[in-house]
């Protein structure tokens, strides 16, 4: 067998459906490869950058490992953006590269970059493929380690001549290596601590992360069980929303910079914090010296670097978080008869904080307000199969504040690495793996012109996503900042020309729909979902809108900046000049 | 890079670090592969973390696993992310923190060895005294002519140190170290 024969072989012995890619010189032989099967499905794109982004919505929107396929040089180092985000926000990526003849590597060949080198510090492990007869050995692996312990972007690069040499193809063998072996299992002891101090708690709160998406369904469907059975409130952070539904009692809402008031006061005042599959990362934990000061801390992860890194662990559980989830639901229901009376004056509490109505807005019958649009949105979708893309920046919050996820699996963002233009192509790749489904990519003006030219695959191959840009001309998130660190100077965050979006829908072969006035948005919003085909919705919101409530930089979570006391001169004022350089 | 300005990297709210700085020897064993200790390396420079010393050898053929001794100095927090940092590289089998291994055995600190070749060169009195204090310092002459010698000398990092501080006002011209090697002591392995 040849090695372009071996990548397709492991590639069907993986249970690869889809794969994200673009030709080039040094995966041709691969490429004919893939020519010559039909179980194998190639979505051409059109940057390398889409084909990463893509796979990575497929990974998460399935549960599955993405893989997408380039060539070396420039197709490697476009693809060195999704790995990165890849990596920071756990997806199981496998990236297939080509690269130049071995005869040739390190001669600066024609489209020859050092791939291996470039992406060690932004994939969870890579390969260069020397000799053919490590070559299926390699590529099992690679899916073996992108899938298991806590997912991350792996990268095979893989010489011409090593895809046209003949060797011995291997099938997939179960623990393919001796060094890499993930802890699952939670150490009991930890747990059984961990129950006692929850049953002990008067003012608890679970926070929950990606993680538990990570995991897979069943651990959402324990994480609910637990919700249940101990009465506690829960928040999450943006890449754990669906695990718990937002229509679930205990919700409090997403907590960090842009989170809710009582999801982070009650952070900032719990006695017993339980963290699920989530990191402390600076966007959730605000200044950390002044972080939830009176609370005990439960923090469970698969990954032992993530433990004591930010926030100091006081029972650290080291485990997948769907099997610690299953030991702490059991031993919970054997052991802990904890009164759910006693957490009534906790309740009591969140329900004032709750009050403040953090997310609120001032309506406004003439123009359509952001947070409006995303309402709008979720009510006329929220009954049919839907799933959610975004890109950066202010749209992305309101979309996670606004728009309630019911399923883990449902919302694809880019929370680690804040990529912008990751939506246009997550959602089509989400469109890949559910073709019958409505998948829409709540856009910014500024992000989506990032990757829009996905528009074209979208097209290409009847995938009907829909763009739905949130269009105020600025870089609003940018814009946001500069009103509260530089003294209102916009510099450079406003798009002085801005595209048709209708007729460049139209151009791509899409549909275009443009909608300005909050009393025609239903109808138009309506539009948008039976027409069958791609879709760019412009929908022009008032431009000067901020997202509100808000941690500002250097502040605790007890410092929040409200809505309604988010004046001009507030906003000027909230950061002093030690948080101006921390941002 | 200095382990006292705190992983600037999670840096949006910085806290003062309040801890010491100590200086600790990790003991790393690795699959022998190509680029492994770039990896090692990567991690390193990557996230802000010291290197003291590094030495690196294939120490068992068979399995092609190599040992790659670290000293590094941050805080106790640094250290135990320095750590699990290590442990996340797919080659890498184990990562033991030889101090804190040593503090627990109760053996004061781990055994730490360093090869040094030292070239000097001179006449008359100067030379005579250099041969004299490397008898002294237990050094080899592993090569010599009427004008210089090369001394081989094996020892903690202060005695060499002091060593090449001692050479140095008699013609010292070259030196060169192989960082530290170090185990434990006792029977037990790593």
């Amino acid at each position: 067998m040849t090695g372009a024969e071996m990548v397709v072989q492991a590639l069907k012995d993986n249970g690869v459906k889809h794969l994200f890619g673009y030709p080039g010189g040094a995966v041709l032989p691969i490429y004919d490869e893939l020519f010559q099967q039909d179980d194998v499905q190639h979505i051409l794109v059109r940057h390398e950058q889409g084909a990463g982004h893509a796979a990575e919505g497929y990974a998460r929107s399935t549960g599955k490992p993405g893989v997408m396929l380039v060539t070396s040089g420039p197709g490697a180092t476009n693809a060195v953006t999704p790995l990165q985000d890849a990596l920071m926000d756990s997806i199981p990526l496998v990236c297939i590269t080509g690269q130049v003849p071995t005869s040739l590597i390190g001669s600066d060949a024609f489209q020859e970059c050092d791939t291996i080198g470039i992406t060690r510090p932004c994939t969870k492990h890579n390969w260069l493929v020397k000799d053919v007869n490590d070559l299926s050995r390699i590529l099992h692996e690679a899916f073996h380690v992108a899938t298991t312990g806590r997912p991350g972007p792996v990268v095979v690069d893989i010489p011409k001549d090593v895809q046209f040499a003949r060797g011995t193809y291997t099938p997939p063998q179960t623990a393919p290596r001796t060094s890499y072996q993930p802890k699952i299992q939670g150490d009991l002891d930890k747990i059984k601590e961990a129950v006692a101090l929850m049953a002990s708690a008067k003012r608890p709160v679970l926070y929950s992360g990606g993680g538990v998406v990570n995991s897979g369904p069943e651990a959402s469907q324990l994480l609910r069980e637990l919700v249940d059975l101990t009465g506690f409130p829960i928040t999450s952070t943006l890449m754990g929303l669906g695990a718990y539904p937002k229509s679930g009692k205990n919700w409090l809402g997403m907590l960090g910079m842009h989170g809710s008031y009582e999801a982070n006061m009650a952070m900032h005042d719990c006695d017993v914090m339980v963290c699920i599959g989530a990191r402390f990362d600076d966007r959730i934990t605000g200044r950390l010296n002044a972080f939830s000061p009176n609370s005990k801390k439960i923090h469970i992860d698969i990954d032992p670097s993530s433990i004591n890194k930010n926030v100091r662990a006081d029972v650290p559980i080291l485990g997948d978080v769907g099997r610690v989830l299953e030991d702490m639901v059991r031993l919970w229901r054997a052991t802990a008869k904890a009164d759910k009376k006693t957490l009534y004056p906790w309740w009591e509490q969140i329900a004032k904080w709750r009050a403040r109505d953090s997310f609120a807005y001032k309506h406004n019958s003439d123009v359509i307000m952001p947070q409006y649009a995303v309402q709008r949105l979720y009510e006329l979708t929220r009954h049919l199969d839907t799933y959610i893309t975004t890109e950066v920046g202010q749209h992305q919050m309101w979309a996670a504040q606004h728009y309630g996820f019911e399923k883990p699996n449902r919302w694809m963002t880019s929370g680690g690495l804040g990529t912008m233009g990751y939506g246009l192509p997550a959602a089509l790749g989400v469109q890949i793996a559910h073709p019958e489904s409505l998948v829409i990519d709540i856009a910014g003006d500024a992000s989506v012109q990032m990757c829009i030219q996905e528009m074209s695959c979208a097209v290409q191959y009847d995938a009907p996503i829909k763009v739905f840009i949130l269009n105020n001309q600025y870089m609003g998130m940018v814009r946001q900042w500069q009103q509260l660190l530089h003294g209102n100077r916009l510099s450079h965050s406003y798009t002085e020309a801005m595209p048709d979006f209708v007729k460049l829908a139209e151009a791509y072969g899409g549909h275009g729909i443009r909608c300005d006035k909050p009393d025609e948005l239903d109808d138009a919003i309506k539009e948008m979902i039976s027409v069958k085909k791609p879709v760019i919705f412009d929908c022009r919101v008032a431009t000067l809108a901020n997202c509100f409530p808000m941690i500002p930089s250097g502040k605790a979570h007890n410092e929040m900046l409200l809505p309604d006391e988010a004046t001009d001169e507030a906003v000027a004022n909230a950061i002093d000049a030690r948080g101006r350089e921390l941002v | 890079m200095n382990a006292q300005l705190q992983p600037t990297g999670s840096a949006y709210f910085i806290a003062k670090e309040t801890e010491k700085p100590e200086n600790h020897t990790l003991s790393v064993l690795v699959d022998n592969e190509p680029g492994v200790l770039a990896r090692v390396i990567g991690l390193f420079s990557g996230r802000g973390y010291n290197i003291e010393s590094l030495t690196v050898s294939e120490t068992e053929h068979e399995k092609h696993l190599s040992r790659i001794t670290i000293v590094t100095r941050g805080t106790p927090h640094v250290l135990e992310q320095i750590k699990h940092q290590l442990e996340r590289i797919v080659p890498v089998h184990r990562v033991v923190d030889l101090t804190v291994m040593a503090q627990e055995l109760g053996t004061g600190g781990a055994l730490e060895r360093e090869l040094a070749l030292v070239k000097v060169s001179g006449t008359g009195d100067a030379r005579v005294e250099a041969l004299r204090l490397a008898d002294a310092f237990r050094a080899k002459v592993i090569d010599a002519n009427t004008e210089h010698f090369i001394f081989e000398l094996t020892g903690k990092v202060s005695k060499i140190e002091q060593f090449i501080a001692i050479m140095k006002p008699l013609g010292l011209v070259e030196v060169c170290r192989t960082g530290v090697a170090a185990m434990n002591r006792g029977p037990q392995g790593m």
